[in-house]
Formats: C-alpha cells, sequence, structure tokens
C-alpha cells in the first residue's frame, strides 16, 4: 500500500470514529478509572473565572467548578439545549412574560471543603457577577444588564427578575465563567480570595498547580452526579508551542489539547497514529473581520468600505483557505449554525457574499471610482499571531490587490497591536473579532454597535443601535430573526462597518482512549470533564 | 585579591542601577498593558470597568516616576513586588524555575566542556590532518546550526526512531519533576536540551580551545618541556593545556550565564518552565513587573559570572595580580 493511500486510509479510520462518536459511542459503558492529561496552550491569569477570559484559565479551572446551568454535555453542539447543573430538572421557561425565573436548587451539593451549596451560594456568586460592589471587577456583567434582582428566599429556592424579556438571559446564565463560589468563602476571605483559591464543587478537586507548568485535580467522590467523574483525576499541562503539543499528543504525553490544531497537524497526527488518533471537528463560535476606522476621512464613504467587503471571495476562501488555516465557514453575523443565523440565500443578498466573484469586484471597482479613491493605499493592522490571523490578514490583502487597492500589512504583537485598537487608534483597517463561548446572538451582535466597549470602528450609527433596543426587548424568535437580519444587512452591507471574513473551525485530533467528550462550537464549552473516560 | 572583589562589588552598584533605568523606560516605550492583554487577548468581550480597575489595582495608573521609585525602593526593602499576571510574588515565580534552568546550564555546560576541550586539544595536536578537519566540521555545524532546530530534530527523531523499534511513539516528558524526586524521569526530559545546547556552545568552545592550544604548543616552554623528554600526554595536560584554558574558560563562563536567562527558545522547544520561556511569558504579557525583575536577575547574573571568571585568572594563571 502506498504511503499517501495508508494516509487516506488512516485519515478515514480517523473520521469515521470521529462521526461514531456521535453514534454508537454513546452506547458504550463508562470506564472509571486512569488520569487524562491534556495541553493547554495559554497560561493562567487568576483562578476567578469571574474576572478572566481566557481558555488558559477555562480548561484547568473549569472542572473545579459547578455553575447553575450548562450545556448539554451529550449535545453541546446545539446552541439552546441547556441543562441543570446546581438545579433540579428542566432549565426553567420564563413566567410573566419571560421576565421571572424560579430555579429549584439540589439539595445534594457540598463544596469541596464540605460546606452544603445551597441558593443562597448561588445568589452571592451571581451578585458578584451581575451587581458587583464598587471597585470589584466582573467581566460579564454587560450580558446581564436586563437583571433587576436576585433572592433565595429558602435554601432551595432561587428567583430572578428580569427588567424585561430577552433570550439572551438564559445563554449568558450558561456562560462557563460563571463558577459557584460558596458564599462562606465571599463572606470571610472577600471578593479577590478566588483569584488565588479553589473551593468549588465541581466534579475533581483542586490538587496542585506549579505555576508555569500544570494544574492537576483529583476526583471529588462527593460530586452530585453520582458515579462520575469517571476519571480519577486530570493534569491540565501548559504547552504554549503548537509542536509541542501535537508532539505531546503523538508521544502520548498528552491525550489531547482542547482548543484546536490547524488542518495540517491533524493530518500529521492522522498519518502517524492511523487509528489511534480520533478527530472531532466543528464551526467555532469565533470570526474575523476587517474593521475600517472611520475616523480616518478614506473609510467614511459607505462606498469604499462596501469596495472592502465586495472584493473578498468568501466562498473560495472558503474551499482554499480552510486547507491552511482554522477558518471555514461563511456566514453573516450570528453563528451560522445558529436558527438565527443567515440562510446562503440571505446571505448571497448581501454586499461580498455573493457567488458572481467578477461582479462583485466589479462593482468594488465602480464603488471605488464613485468614490474617488481607485487604487486607494492603506496599511492592514494585524495581530502577531499566526493561526489564524496572519493567514487571514495576508489573504485579505490579496483580495484587497484584485480590485486595485494597496495595501500595507502591519503586524504587532499582542500588547501593542490592542492599544492600537482600543488606546490610540492609529489604523486604517485592522483584523477585528468576535469570539464567544455561549452561542448568544442576541448579546455577540452587539459588537457591530457602535456604542459598544468592543467595536473598534469609531463609528456612531443610531439607526443600528435602534433596531438592537428593538431587538433586546423582542421576546418572539421569528420576529428577533427579522429584526437580525435587517440588522445584518445594515451593518454588513449597506454601512459595511465590518466585513466578516470566515468563521473559524475547531478541529480536535486526540487519542482515540478518550471517550464522553464531545467537541462544542467553541473551545470554552463542555469543558466540566465529569463525562469523560478513558478506555485503555 | 579582598581589596580587589570588593572594588568590583562596588562598581555593580551603577551597572544594576543603569540597567534599571534602562529597562523600565524601554518597557514602558511599548504600548499596551497586562490589563487589555488580560482581559480582552482572548477576543471575549471586555468590560471597560473592569480593566480601569485592573490597572487601578496594579499601579498602572501612577505617575511614572513614582512606579520607578517603588521599583527601586523594593530592592532596598527585598520586596520585589508580584507579577501583574498572575499575581503572585515575584521570587516565588523565579524560584520555581530557577531550579530547572540552574540545572539546564549546568548539564549544558558540563556537555560542553567534556565535548569542547578534548576535541580541541585533538583538533591543535593535529593540525591539518583529516581528524583536524573532522572536528572543525563538527564545530562549524555546531555553529550553523540554531540549538532550536536541533531540538526539533531530536524531539522528531525519538518519535519516529522509538516508533519504528517499539511501535509506539516516545517523546520526552513535557513537565518537570525534581531530580530528588524522580531522577530517572528527570533526566529523561533535560538530558536533550542539554545535548542541543550543549553541542551549540561546546562549538564556540572547540574552536577557542583549538586556537589558543596552537598558540602554546609554539611557545619555548613547550618545546623545552619536550626537549627535556618528557612525555607527550604531560606536555599537552600538565603545560600547554593549563595555559590555553583562559580564554575558554571565559567564554564557558559567559554562557553559563547566558543559559541561565537565555534559553528562551529552547526552553519553548522542549516545554521546560525555566526562566527563558518565563521571560517570554512576562514580555508577551507586558507584565513589567517580572519582566524588569528578571531583566535585573540576568544582569546580576553576568556581572557575578564576570567577577568569577576573573578571580578564576588568578588560580589559572599564578603571573595574573589584582592589586
Amino acid at each position: 500500500m502506498s504511503k499517501y493511500a495508508r494516509f487516506a486510509l488512516a485519515l478515514a479510520v480517523g473520521a469515521g470514529l470521529s462521526l461514531a462518536s456521535t453514534g454508537p459511542a454513546d452506547a458504550e459503558t463508562p470506564k472509571r478509572g486512569g488520569v487524562l492529561n491534556f495541553v493547554v496552550g495559554s497560561k493562567i491569569p487568576s483562578y476567578d473565572g469571574h474576572i478572566e477570559g481566557t481558555f488558559g484559565m477555562i480548561h484547568p479551572i473549569r472542572p473545579f467548578y459547578s455553575s447553575l446551568i450548562r450545556i448539554n454535555p451529550q449535545n453541546p453542539q446545539s446552541s439552546t439545549d441547556f441543562h441543570c447543573d446546581l438545579c433540579v430538572g428542566e432549565v426553567p421557561k420564563g413566567e410573566e412574560g419571560g421576565t421571572l425565573f424560579k430555579f429549584k436548587i439540589r439539595d445534594d451539593v457540598k463544596f469541596h471543603d464540605g460546606t452544603p451549596l445551597t441558593a443562597a451560594d448561588i445568589k452571592a456568586t451571581l451578585d458578584k457577577i451581575v451587581f458587583p460592589p464598587k471597585g470589584v471587577p466582573s467581566a460579564r456583567k454587560a450580558f446581564f444588564k436586563a437583571v433587576e434582582s436576585i433572592e433565595a428566599p429558602s435554601p432551595t429556592d432561587l428567583v430572578i427578575k428580569l427588567k424585561f424579556a430577552t433570550g439572551s438571559f438564559i445563554p449568558a446564565l450558561a456562560m462557563p465563567f460563571n463558577f459557584v463560589y460558596s458564599k462562606k468563602d465571599l463572606d470571610e476571605h472577600g471578593y479577590s480570595w478566588h483569584r488565588t483559591n479553589i473551593n468549588g464543587s465541581g466534579a475533581f478537586k483542586f490538587k496542585e498547580h506549579v505555576k508555569g507548568s500544570h494544574v492537576s485535580g483529583v476526583r471529588y467522590e462527593d460530586y452530585h452526579f453520582k458515579g462520575q467523574p469517571y476519571l480519577d483525576g486530570f493534569k491540565a499541562i501548559s504547552a504554549p508551542k503548537l509542536a509541542v503539543r501535537v508532539q505531546a499528543i503523538r508521544g502520548d504525553r498528552a491525550a489531547i489539547e482542547f482548543r484546536g490544531f490547524p488542518p495540517k497537524q491533524r493530518d500529521d497526527l492522522v498519518k502517524a497514529l492511523g487509528d489511534d488518533i480520533t478527530v472531532q471537528e466543528s464551526d467555532w463560535n469565533c470570526v474575523l473581520m476587517a474593521t475600517p476606522n472611520q475616523e480616518r476621512a478614506n473609510f467614511q464613504d459607505p462606498r469604499v468600505r462596501q469596495a472592502l467587503t465586495l472584493a473578498i471571495d468568501r466562498w473560495g476562501g472558503s474551499q482554499h483557505l480552510s486547507r491552511i488555516a482554522i477558518v471555514k465557514t461563511v456566514g453573516g453575523v450570528v453563528f451560522p449554525n445558529h436558527p438565527l443565523a443567515a440562510t446562503k440565500a440571505e446571505l448571497v443578498a448581501l454586499n461580498g457574499y455573493g457567488t458572481d466573484l467578477k461582479a462583485s469586484r466589479a462593482k468594488a471597482k465602480e464603488l471605488l471610482a464613485a468614490a474617488g479613491k481607485s487604487g486607494m493605499e492603506f496599511e492592514f493592522n494585524n495581530r502577531g499571531v499566526d493561526q489564524p490571523y496572519k493567514v487571514v490578514g495576508t489573504w485579505l490583502i490579496g483580495q484587497w490587490r484584485q480590485v486595485g487597492l494597496k495595501v500595507k500589512q502591519r503586524v504587532q504583537p499582542s500588547p501593542p497591536f490592542y492599544a492600537t485598537l482600543r488606546k490610540k487608534k492609529d489604523f486604517d483597517v485592522s483584523i477585528d473579532f468576535n469570539c464567544q463561548s455561549i452561542i448568544n446572538p442576541i448579546a455577540d451582535i452587539s459588537k457591530f454597535l457602535g456604542s459598544a466597549g468592543n467595536n473598534y470602528g469609531n463609528y456612531l450609527d443610531q439607526e443600528l443601535e435602534d433596531l438592537y433596543n428593538t431587538l433586546l426587548q423582542t421576546g418572539d424568535e421569528k420576529k428577533q430573526r427579522e429584526i437580525i437580519r435587517v440588522f445584518e444587512k445594515r451593518a454588513l452591507s449597506d454601512q459595511a462597518h465590518a466585513a466578516i471574513t470566515l468563521w473559524w473551525y475547531k478541529i480536535n485530533p486526540h487519542r482515540s482512549y478518550v471517550k464522553g467528550w464531545k467537541i462544542a462550537p467553541s473551545h470554552y464549552l463542555n469543558q466540566h470533564l465529569d463525562q469523560v473516560w478513558i478506555d485503555k | 585579591m579582598g581589596k580587589y572583589i570588593l572594588k568590583r562589588m562596588l562598581l555593580m552598584v551603577p551597572t544594576l542601577f543603569g540597567a534599571a533605568v534602562l529597562i523600565f523606560f524601554l518597557l514602558r516605550l511599548v504600548p499596551g498593558d497586562v490589563c487589555e492583554v488580560r482581559l480582552a487577548g482572548a477576543g471575549l468581550y471586555a468590560d471597560p470597568e473592569a480593566i480601569a480597575i485592573c490597572r487601578e489595582n496594579l499601579g498602572l495608573n501612577k505617575p511614572l516616576m513614582a512606579q520607578f521609585f517603588d521599583f527601586v525602593w523594593g530592592y532596598f526593602i527585598f520586596d520585589l513586588g508580584v507579577s501583574m499576571w498572575t499575581g503572585a510574588s515575584v521570587v516565588h515565580e523565579i524560584e520555581i524555575r530557577f531550579q530547572l534552568s540552574l540545572q539546564v546550564a549546568i548539564m549544558a555546560t558540563f556537555v560542553a566542556t567534556v565535548i569542547s576541550i578534548p576535541l580541541g586539544i585533538i583538533s591543535a595536536v593535529n593540525q591539518n590532518t583529516w581528524l583536524d578537519y573532522c572536528v572543525r566540521g563538527f564545530a562549524i555545524a555546531g555553529i550553523a546550526i540554531p540549538s532550536f532546530w536541533l531540538g526539533l530534530i531530536i524531539i522528531l527523531g525519538l518519535l519516529i526512531i522509538t516508533q519504528a523499534i517499539t511501535g509506539s511513539p516516545w517523546m520526552p516528558p513535557i513537565d518537570y519533576k525534581p531530580i530528588w524526586e524522580d531522577p530517572v524521569y528527570n533526566l529523561s526530559q533535560l538530558i536533550w536540551p542539554a545535548v542541543a545546547t550543549g553541542y551549540r556552545y561546546s562549538a564556540v568552545a572547540v574552536r577557542m580551545t583549538r586556537s589558543a592550544m596552537l598558540e602554546v604548543l609554539r611557545e619555548d616552554y613547550v618545546r623545552t618541556a619536550r626537549a627535556k623528554g618528557m612525555i607527550e600526554k604531560v606536555v599537552i595536560n600538565r603545560h600547554a593545556l593549563k595555559n590555553a584554558l583562559l580564554p575558554v574558560v571565559t567564554i564557558l563562563a559567559l554562557e553559563f550565564a547566558f543559559l541561565m536567562g537565555g534559553l528562551v527558545v529552547t526552553e519553548q522547544v522542549f516545554n521546560l518552565n525555566g526562566l527563558g520561556k518565563l521571560f517570554v511569558d512576562a514580555v508577551g504579557n507586558q507584565d513589567f513587573n517580572l519582566t524588569q525583575n528578571l531583566v535585573m536577575l540576568v544582569v546580576l547574573i553576568f556581572v557575578l559570572t564576570n567577577l568569577v571568571t576573573d578571580v578564576a585568572y588568578a588560580w589559572l594563571d599564578p603571573r595574573i595580580r589584582y592589586s
């Protein structure tokens, strides 16, 4: 058998096993025991989920904590399937027109220090996240703007009242960063104690953290999902270099890396390990875009911005760029597989999404000529990270050249890159990103509002703001969908405030003996590890 | 000698102060700060208020001179502050990595010494023979091949060879255990970076040993020793080598100092949690406190190594006197 044939066979085996993981693998009986070693490509700033936003914290620390609700670990691809973690039964539907949520809290949960967990602990936790006292940081409190009050009338009852009904509340509550802390710890040690200490009620108890090296945990025997976790423990090994992470899986120093590898590394592993490797793949709730700086005269004319987006061959890029970079899916402002996302028919009606590339580029040239900007020169600000920033950036420059634009790329390391975007604002067009954990379209699309803290286009579009405010107060999904289409057309096509490139694509090759873990559309999700087991 | 050492130690103060001024202000020329990297770096929504609180808590809003004073004052009260990224004390951050870096530096210097001195001698004694050409080729290859590349090749080679032999690929461990806890595990992790860097540094030392030996071998006292009928081994080892070692010791000592803080890329390749990797992380995170203190540590190591080398000269060559 030629090496190419062997490679193709191995790829087929890997893909087959991957597909199998959603089918027959479910029927397998989990085995207890073993320690899961995995590699993490980022670092831990602190243990406090309410402050941090990096997967470098989530992957090693999330298994120590529980949350009120979470995505269904057996169905993480669904963006609407939420399950109770600390509550009982189904995730409640909103009462009183979707403004009142009553949670029944489990009475069999204990923190790792032995303290029973009650509704008061969840209230104290949510108060810290939603209504932090002055001087206490809370990275995601903006997601809970609709919350009016949080009450715990009894140890097993939690009542959350909203100011208005919103479809973004339940997904926000299911964010993996919402670790539930003990009220006792918060009262006794203060709000910063959890940055350097861990006392959760998750599937694993904290064992040790050697800074810069690893975090390890051991099974929590009193975990509230009886019989789980299956693993004796885990070890999260810090490995910032991609090559090390790939080799670690190949050499079986680690079984999995939860963030994702580029296609080339997947192919290398499949080629080297054959059926010892299983590949899971998924669309990824992360997208890169090109954002023009509308403080700069060249980009104040919508025709110029439209030309930027019209020049991009998204459908071709989806086929070819996806072979070398972790991007793949063509989409609009909403994560592609979500019910609120645009269909292909809706997308092709937008500037830059048409399937007739020649016509799109001809229109781009016309618009540039009409705006007096034919052959315009500008600088493209990019982040010095290979995957996918530099790859996509270089591709974008090639696309713009096709319509006569002369673009120079300025690649900067992360700190000055952020300073350029957020403080100095000294760029023409910059790579920009929208990466989220839970798929929460109503919250996620706020990125395109000029008033948003994470919008770097330096514009204010009142029409978009009004549309968004209407959307926020709309409970009906059909109506939400209609509003989002209008919003999308204005943001991406008519005003072209940003040119979305391609949505990311998550590839997780892992040792085939890792079972029970299912890929989610975000590297932040499904990381509590209580359902993972080892079949060696 | 005591007076000389005291004088040299006093001279270290302005050197260290100059380094402190340079690193403090150079770091702040680079735009951006640790709070943005930490809270906005992942691409998630970043709350502006959380970023402002972070800056306030870390003292980044203070006037520059006040920050500089805090930095320098820390040395007088033995408080180096905390890492802006992890919140742990700088001393702790350095302490947990120092042991690994020291071990790799010692092992790599040992490898370099073991390779370079015998090969340098062989090359010099057999000047312009095929043996000399082989050693010179080996040395030139060592200089030309970057140690991180050699590291990658070593890992890849181990994976391929072990898979071919045993059926399952093996690579060195990627997490550290101290040598007294698990010597086999420890050495199976650190021997490879020591070889990769040791070979690189031995190459420079081979050439230095060779040229120093060639010079010494032409000295009158060597000719005299041979004329007296002394056996060649004694001539080389006792009379020539000891005198040829001065520049080699300098090179090896400076390389040792460099290894303590400079194994930036090799540590990444072998996933070693040492000072070099800490350096990269600290710079990448704009962790001013940690970067400043690491630079000061490296400066201190270099200054002290230079002092020790100068003192060692007197031991190697009794003609040298410090007065």
